[in-house]
């Protein structure tokens, strides 16, 4: 044992390393015992840090809530200017989607099958939009583009493709990497499908949760996306919100609530949807690592 | 075969067979074409993120050089951008990032312990992991209105405290200041922060831990050799990411402070509709230029971490 630890200690990794190679040993050597209960001690704390958490992240909802009141809910509907924001919003939002589906969808599963040595590239790129803040982006755009789509809002559509890159990306890749993308397409191709059939019929079914998931992630992007349509002076959902502040502070915060109800909505049937099917495949989906908006982008 | 000049020839003595050309000059050409045509495939996406983040980028980066009347080089806008007010907004960006990060990190960390040693199938570690979910997905617009209704001049909250004898704005705290924003960034740093830290945790292995108490380890001895090192890289990385998140925000402290708090991001939204000084209009894309070096720095050191902590964490 002591011979052991020195090797560790001298491969360097210290303390970890020894327990490890001990744990190796220990199982090898010594007759397994009754395994140890870990949680001996009431879970007390663990409640207190759990049920405070709690309160501090359900006090806000319930405050805005009562600011708002009950009436103002459905009055936002009636607010000027909501309907043509919104319908900006949601036109943008359905632009982007597609957008992106129809760019980042083959480009991956390209890569994959192609050129599995630019996967890494492929995600440094799509870390890209992280590192480069929404912020920073509307300035470089807006210094570039020529003068016609400059005052299209469309332009909008077109960057947000790029916020969306990083989620859409990981959907997809997860989704990828669940099925075995190889032997479908060698099946595929065996059978007679060329590319395209192959990519419709065979792989698009398969990517349906990784697709939908994509989908959900930019929809929910693109309606909160605040940064870049405020600097652009476009009155997108989030835009109109923040001016509306200025006639009604309860009208706004009603509609906050209403946008973080609706996003909601849409995070869990993506994850109900997820894990239906993973539990029908085998696989398994973590999606709310994937689902982290970056506020910036807000 | 190609390597083999008597086999080829062999071969190539055989009707219909024709040898490999490999080591011909022509070979490596062909194999530049064929790659070139593989390479195909990704041209739509290349072209639309060339266009789309590198030209931008590129744009703020040469633009922060230059002069915005005559276009000639110039380090004026650096000038201004790291002096004064400016100065002020970078500082100021750091300090509400680093204390986004390092408070919410470790009520994150204590909170997905929480949840990690919670019985597998309890109702509270489901709940606690969808609500983390939900609530990391709450920024930008929305949150600066909760955190209005809720603790701004007219807010529940306020009038709460205000009940039980506590008036919060008596003293110097503002909803519309460092302070409130700070309090407004941990709502979803927190809960990003438990997202991330709880894989890490999990990666933990339970046997390490009766190792380490086989061989006479109490707690303390154990977080501090074994389940401390492990997780430092881990822990760190995720410190960075929320540093990040928070320096590149705009969208929340806007809302909240109608650009009253010199930040970064929203100094640099001031000079796409605000007064902008003559001669001073491409500060703001010297300011771009600085916010990307920093994210960019802390994204490579994220990823340096990263890698190690995989080590153990597989």
């Amino acid at each position: 044992m002591a011979g052991a630890g020195d090797d560790a200690s001298r491969r360097g990794g210290g303390a970890v390393t020894a327990v490890a190679e001990a744990e190796q040993a220990g199982r090898s050597s010594a007759p397994p015992g009754p395994s140890r209960r870990r949680r001996a001690r009431p879970p007390v704390w663990r409640w207190i840090i759990l049920v405070v958490a709690g309160l501090y992240f359900v006090i806000p909802l319930y405050a805005a809530l009562r600011f708002a009141g009950l009436k103002a809910f459905p009055s936002v509907l009636h607010q000027a200017g909501f309907t043509d924001a919104l319908i900006l919003s949601v036109r943008l939002a359905l632009i982007t989607t597609v957008l992106t589906i129809v760019l980042m969808v083959p480009t991956v599963v390209y890569v994959h099958l192609r050129l599995p040595r630019l996967r890494r590239i492929l995600e440094a790129v799509t870390i890209l939009p992280i590192v480069i803040p929404p912020v920073v982006l509307i300035v470089g755009v807006l210094a570039v583009t020529p003068g016609n789509l400059k005052s299209s809002p469309n332009l909008l559509a077109l960057e947000y493709v790029i916020l969306a890159m990083p989620f859409a990306y990981r959907s997809i890749d997860a989704g990828l990497r669940a099925v075995d993308l190889k032997t479908l397409v060698e099946a595929s191709s065996s059978l007679g499908a060329g590319w395209p059939s192959t990519l419709w019929r065979v792989l698009l079914p398969n990517l349906r949760t990784a697709m939908l998931s994509a989908t959900v992630l930019t929809v929910a992007l693109v309606l909160g996306e605040y940064t870049m349509a405020s600097l652009d002076l476009y009155q997108t959902f989030p835009v109109w919100i923040v001016n509306f502040e200025q006639s009604s502070g309860p009208v706004s915060v009603a509609a906050s609530l209403l946008a973080l109800f609706v996003t909601w909505l849409f995070l869990m049937a993506i994850t109900s949807l997820g894990s239906r099917r993973a539990s029908r495949t085998g696989g398994s989906l973590t999606l709310f690592s994937v689902t982290r908006r970056d506020v910036g982008g807000s | 075969m190609a390597d083999n000049p008597a086999g080829s020839t062999a071969v190539a003595a055989a009707p219909g067979i024709r040898p490999d050309p490999g080591g011909r000059p022509g070979g490596r050409l062909r194999s530049a074409a064929r790659a070139a045509r593989r390479l195909a495939g990704v041209v739509p996406f290349t072209a639309y993120v060339l266009a789309g983040l590198l030209v931008p980028t590129v744009a703020v980066a040469v633009g922060a050089f230059q002069n915005s009347a005559t276009g000639q080089f110039t380090l004026s806008n650096i000038q201004v951008a790291t002096h004064g007010i400016y100065l002020q907004g970078f500082r100021q960006s750091i300090e509400l990032s680093l204390l986004s990060a390092l408070i919410p990190g470790v009520v994150g960390l204590l909170i997905a312990y929480a949840i990690h040693t919670a019985r597998r199938a309890s109702v509270l570690r489901r709940v606690a992991i969808t609500a983390s979910g939900v609530f990391a997905n709450f920024g930008g617009v929305p949150l600066a209105f909760l955190f209005i209704a809720s603790l701004g001049t007219t807010g529940i909250v306020t009038g709460w405290l205000k009940a039980l004898g506590f008036d919060i704005y008596a003293g110097s705290f503002s909803l519309f200041t460092f302070t409130g924003v700070l309090v407004a960034y941990m709502y979803f740093q927190i809960p990003l922060m438990v997202l991330v830290i709880l894989p890490a945790l999990e990666g933990l292995r339970p046997t390490w831990r009766e190792a380490a108490q086989n061989m006479g380890a109490g707690t303390w001895q154990y977080w501090r050799y074994v389940g401390g090192p492990v997780l430092a890289p881990a822990f760190l990385g995720c410190l960075l990411l929320l540093f990040g998140s928070a320096f590149a925000a705009y969208a929340t402290a806007n809302a909240m402070t109608a650009g009253a708090l010199a930040l970064t991001p929203i100094q640099i939204g001031t000079f796409l509709n605000g007064n902008v000084l003559a001669g001073q209009e491409n500060v703001g894309k010297a300011l771009g230029l600085g916010m990307v070096i920093i994210i960019g720095v802390v994204m490579i050191i994220y990823s340096m971490l990263q890698r190690r902590a995989a080590r153990w964490l597989q």
